[in-house]
């Protein structure tokens, strides 16, 4: 008798926490109907569109030039989870996000969650992209929505148990996203507009923030430099101690790709440079002002 | 046991000046390409320096040191690069370089960046003793030409 109680707490308790995690796990988009009162700016898209760096993980493997306006997904990304691929987010309706609704689209870039309800991998920044100010994401769905369409099929990311299960990410969210702005108090405007590009829109830190064993950036240790997670080499410390450059410097590389000492931008950063080079050179000065704020830490 | 010594202490200084020749220094064709490459960048390096300065608004822009800075640009991108890059000269086989073999395994690629720059240098040569603004529109090409090459074909040194 004691064994069937025993068994019946036991079927309920499963049942009733496998309905707690699935309730907890699955994603819910915000409301976002104050957005359709937003009127998009083609040319602030555009802006908004190389800030983000778009291009850099959705053009094609290799593409230069005008190529890099076609977002038809493809490259690879090494990580120590498995190899993520960049999906086809192009204009066009079937193979890219050409049907989807403003709604949908601020779900995918601010919160990480798919068309279908799902979550996607955080190797799309959405906890950098949450950030973008409403005008900013509308006028970059206007903008993105006038690019070249590609039929490119999507290609399945090689992910290993158990980080391929979607909804663990929901666990993740709860860790990493919603958290604030790292570097606060006392900024300048022109820090500001620096803290928005570097933290929200351009999201250096995925790359230059080292991160913790469940993947997460160490917010203690902003912009102090990680291992490439491509497993070759390093990302540099750009926080002040490790980068010595002086404002002009550093704006001008972001410009052209050239040190001071005039060797040039290579890797994965000379194309960082071909998507900043479109900005005004305001806003170079504006991401040189924040590196400047950013804490010292020692590495 | 002095004499046991003395031939460990012998064998090891034989076996570091081993290590030392199989290091890579044993081809001198490689290594004189090595350096070659090497000193063809640095002089990119110096004249893009000169321009880099007037461009940042560090130093006063003069139009002669700035057309003749450019030219050289020109010049340098046009050199015959014979010998730079002989078979066995990437990060993979020789230490102190960090050409990917990439270079190797796609010309057709490296000519094609190899003429963006010539036309980007071509570009600035023909602007640079214009006035400031012109050379400061035009240098923007010579970094993305630098960077095409150096993002294909180097190894990150970070």
């Amino acid at each position: 008798m004691w064994l069937r109680s025993y068994f019946l707490w036991l079927c309920t308790l499963l049942v009733g926490g496998a309905g707690l995690f699935m309730i907890a796990t699955t994603p819910r988009p915000s409301d976002t109907s104050s957005l359709a009162e937003v009127v998009p700016e083609a040319s602030r898209g555009e802006q908004v569109f190389w800030a983000a760096g778009c291009a850099s993980c959705h053009s094609a493997p290799d593409a230069g030039g005008e190529e890099r306006l076609v977002l038809s997904g493809g490259r690879a990304f090494p990580s120590p989870y498995g190899t993520f691929y960049a999906p086809n987010i192009s204009s066009d309706p079937v193979a890219g996000i050409g049907n989807w609704s403003l709604k949908e689209f601020a779900a995918a870039i601010r919160q990480g969650i798919t068309p279908g309800g799902k979550h996607y991998f955080p190797a799309l920044p959405y906890t950098a992209y949450a950030r973008m100010e409403d005008a900013d994401l509308v006028s970059l769905f206007a903008f993105m929505s006038t690019l070249p369409a590609s039929d490119a099929p999507n290609q399945a990311h090689e992910i290993g148990f158990p980080f391929n299960i979607r909804r663990l990410i929901a666990g993740w969210k709860l860790l990493y996203s919603g958290r604030g702005w790292v570097v606060e108090g006392g900024l300048s405007p022109e820090e500001t507009r620096g803290r928005y590009l570097v933290e929200a829109l351009a999201h250096c830190g995925e790359c230059h923030t080292p991160r913790d064993a469940l993947g997460g950036l160490k917010r203690n240790a902003w912009l102090s430099g990680a291992p490439n997670p491509s497993g070759k080499g390093t990302i540099p410390n750009i926080a002040p101690g490790g980068l010595d450059w002086s404002a002009a410097d550093i704006a001008y590389y972001l410009k052209t790709g050239f040190t001071p000492e005039f060797d040039s931008a290579g890797g994965h950063m000379a194309e960082v440079v071909q998507n900043l080079a479109h900005l005004p050179d305001d806003d170079l000065a504006a991401i040189a002002a924040y590196l400047k704020r950013v804490p010292m830490v020692g590495n | 046991m002095k004499y046991l010594k003395a031939t460990v202490a012998a064998a090891g200084v034989a076996l570091a000046a081993t290590i030392v020749v199989a290091g890579g220094h044993a081809n001198p064709a490689v290594e004189a390409g090595v350096k070659a490459r090497k000193a063809h960048m640095q002089l990119y390096a110096h004249n893009l320096g000169r321009l880099g300065a007037m461009a940042k608004g560090e130093a006063p822009y003069d139009s002669e040191a700035a057309a003749s800075a450019a030219a050289n640009l020109a010049a340098l991108s046009r050199l015959s690069q014979q010998g730079y890059w002989p078979e066995g000269s990437s990060n993979e086989s020789f230490e102190n370089t960090r050409a990917l073999p990439a270079i190797w395994n796609d010309l057709p690629g490296v000519m094609e960046k190899s003429a963006a720059l010539t036309e980007a240098t071509a570009s600035l040569a023909d602007a640079a003793g214009t006035d400031l603004a012109s050379l400061q529109a035009a240098i923007g090409a010579v970094g993305g030409a630098c960077g095409a090459c150096h993002k294909a074909y180097r190894q990150s040194d970070n």
